[in-house]
This record gives structure tokens, C-alpha cells and sequence, in this order.
């Protein structure tokens, strides 16, 4: 069986990071989308915590006789992994975003430029086309900005 | 710039709707014309923004898709921006009638309230009858919102209003981002801005499908049901612009 002490130490921890997490949200530190994971693994962790009878079963079937509280550690590790991989996923579409962005900046830097210069690159953009071609010629631009985050 | 102040402006956001888009913005134009059209174009893979300006709207392209709350928030900087006194926001997709406008915008140029959302579950509505799992959604957070903000509210997930300047500064400044509208509600009440709801009819989608698909349901139900329980320890404040009125 599980020492009480190492339940009560765990619980609290648990507590600790579920309030933790809804203050980051209060203070508008933490998006909603990305503190779910955090909140979940928070509540696993409490239950588990709590609910000695329970350690003690998941741990019989997966065979760990000498140690319950092994599990609390297994599971913390393996919701720290998932929030990781999370992050990564997230973290790469940060990036793709961030190349886009920085690739319609210099696009409009140049345009902008040559419109106030006069050059062949305003008359072949600015003038004589009419809002319709106009945005025929951008949506092209889609195929390369859009598609990328058209499932997320 | 005064005769902006006549004008309306309808945000219109879009995300691969060429097939609804051009009769949308036509119908609005068409209605009245004080109205002008901002379709806001989510990253579309299709030719929605071609439509959309081919019948007669400014469209702002979005660099990459940001989901519908970065879009319409994005139409609402534009109406701010731009010096609008009034706007109307509407769906891509052709579920809001245009017709229906002028219930909506008569509340408001009555001083009635600042922002007027067209319910579909309130009296005189059509009689909307949604699958029953969004229906327990839709249910379940009006008395949520009502229950926080001790007014009564049908539908916290229409996405069609109408709103006065200071509507549009609280959206243009903060607005939230995934399955924003139930969160927008108790924003604007948080805010002690006047929320008026009045019955509309809304059609059956005829293009594309719902952004809300079963799998994403429980992610929906979970982030809305959080944002608004965190919601309720935040200190909210009137935007500038609004406060100066």
C-alpha cells in the first residue's frame, strides 16, 4: 500500500499545479487550448493521488507488487511527454507561421517600395487592373500561405 | 469622414466559401446602400476572395489561417480603423439573411443596446431545430452565461449581430480566439455593455460544412466551459475607446 504521506505530498503537489495553471489562464498568460493538457494531467495525477485503492489495483496490473506510488511517477512522466510532443507540434506551426509572415512582410516592403519610387514593379501591380483581376492575382498566393494550416 | 457615420460596415468572415460568398455580399449590398462589405478571407484554398470582390467587397486576405475568432476580430480592427460608427457581422456561408438586418440595427440606432445579436430560440424565431447534440450545447451554455451574468440569454453561439462603436472597440481590442461567440457574450456583458437579442430566422448552410465537426465537440465544450469559468475571476475594464463615450 501507498504511504499516506507520499499521497498527501503527491495531492498537494497535483492541487498545486491544477491552481497554478488556472491563475496563468486568469492572467492571461496561458491560452485556454494549451492549458487543457496541463489540466488533465493535473487532475490525473490528484485522483490517482487520492484514490489509494486505485493506485494499488493499476499497480497489480501492470505487475508492479513492491511499490504503488511507482505508477503516480509513470504517469506524470508519460502526461509530460504527450504535453511535450504537444509543445512541438505546436512549436513547428509557430514556425511555418512565422516564415509566412516574415515572407508577406518583405513582399509588401518591396511593393510599397516600388510604388512610391514609380518602377516597373508598381505599373505591373498598381495600376491599370481593376479589383476583380486584382484579387484574382492574390488568391494565387494561396497555394503556397493557405494550404500548409488548412487542416489546423 | 461624416458620411462615414451613416455608413455600415458588415464583417463577413470566410473560410473556403466561394460557392455561398458572392451571394452573400451581394445581398447585403443590395439591401441598402449604406452598407459597405469587409469579407475577411481565413487563409481560403479556394477562390473566395476573387468572389467576394467581385461582388463588390473589400477583402482582407489573412497570411495564414487564424480560425474564426482572428478573422472577425480582424474585420472589427478594420471597422475601427476605418471610423465606422455601426457594424453587422454575418457568416461566409449564407446562414444569416440579409434581410434580416434591419431587426437588427433598429435596437441599436435606438440607443436600445450596444450590441444586438439575432437568436434563433427566442420568441418569433423560426423555430430552428439543430441536431441534438448541438442543441444540448447550445442549451447548455445560454444558461451557463445567463447563470454568470444573471441575464437572460437564448444564443450564445450566433455569430450574427450588430454592434455600435463600442461594440466594435470591445471586439476590435479583445475578442477570443477558437469557438469564440460564447466567450464574446459574457465579454460583453462582463463589460457592462447592453446586450439585446432578437429573434431571426437563419437558413440551412447550402455550401461547405460546419467548422464544428462531433470530434471536435468535446474539445469545444471543454475549452468554452473553462474560458467562461475563468472568466468570472478576471476584473474587467471598458476599452479606451469605449470608455471615452
Amino acid at each position: 500500500m501507498t504511504p499516506v504521506r507520499i499521497s498527501i505530498a503527491a495531492s498537494i503537489a497535483s492541487l498545486v499545479l491544477i491552481l497554478v495553471v488556472l491563475e496563468l489562464i486568469r492572467g492571461r498568460r496561458l491560452k485556454e487550448r494549451y492549458a487543457l493538457l496541463w489540466l488533465v494531467t493535473g487532475v490525473v495525477l490528484l485522483v490517482l493521488s487520492l484514490w489509494r485503492e486505485g493506485l494499488n489495483t493499476i499497480a497489480g496490473w501492470l505487475g508492479v507488487s513492491g511499490y504503488p506510488p511507482a505508477i503516480l511517477f509513470a504517469a506524470a512522466t508519460l502526461f509530460i511527454i504527450v504535453v511535450l510532443l504537444h509543445y512541438s507540434t505546436v512549436l513547428s506551426e509557430l514556425h511555418d507561421q512565422n516564415v509566412v509572415l516574415a515572407q508577406r512582410l518583405a513582399l509588401l516592403e518591396e511593393r510599397l517600395q516600388a510604388l512610391s519610387t514609380g518602377s516597373p514593379s508598381a505599373a505591373r501591380s498598381g495600376g491599370t487592373e481593376g479589383s476583380a483581376s486584382e484579387a484574382e492575382s492574390t488568391s494565387s498566393e494561396t497555394t503556397y500561405s493557405g494550404r500548409p494550416f488548412a487542416s489546423s | 469622414m461624416s458620411a462615414l457615420s451613416t455608413r455600415v460596415i458588415a464583417v463577413v468572415p470566410a473560410y473556403d466559401e466561394e460557392g455561398a460568398i458572392g451571394e452573400v455580399v451581394a445581398g447585403i449590398r443590395a439591401l441598402d446602400n449604406r452598407f459597405d462589405v469587409v469579407v475577411v478571407d481565413d487563409a481560403s484554398t479556394d477562390r473566395t476572395a476573387g468572389a467576394a470582390a467581385a461582388a463588390g467587397a473589400t477583402v482582407v486576405r489573412l497570411p495564414y489561417n487564424l480560425g474564426i475568432g482572428g478573422a472577425v476580430q480582424t474585420g472589427f480592427r478594420f471597422a475601427l480603423e476605418q471610423g465606422y460608427e455601426v457594424a453587422v457581422r454575418l457568416d461566409g456561408d449564407g446562414q444569416h439573411d440579409p434581410a434580416e438586418l434591419p431587426k437588427l440595427l433598429a435596437p441599436l440606432e435606438a440607443g436600445e443596446a450596444d450590441i444586438v445579436t439575432g437568436s434563433r430560440f427566442t420568441g418569433g424565431g423560426n423555430g430552428y431545430r439543430p441536431p441534438l447534440g448541438r442543441r444540448i450545447g447550445i442549451v447548455f451554455f445560454a444558461r451557463l452565461v445567463s447563470l454568470l451574468t444573471r441575464q437572460r440569454v437564448t444564443d450564445t453561439t450566433s455569430g450574427f449581430q450588430a454592434l455600435n462603436r463600442r461594440g466594435i472597440a470591445l471586439f476590435a481590442e479583445d475578442y477570443p480566439s477558437d469557438y469564440p461567440e460564447v466567450e464574446a457574450t459574457l465579454l460583453v456583458l462582463k463589460h457592462r455593455l447592453r446586450l439585446l437579442e432578437v429573434p431571426v430566422r437563419m437558413r440551412e448552410r447550402e455550401h461547405g460544412t460546419s467548422s464544428i465537426t462531433l470530434v471536435r465537440s468535446v474539445y469545444y465544450m471543454l475549452k468554452v466551459t473553462l474560458a467562461l469559468f475563468v472568466a468570472m475571476f478576471r476584473r474587467y475594464t471598458l476599452p479606451a475607446e469605449a470608455a471615452q463615450q
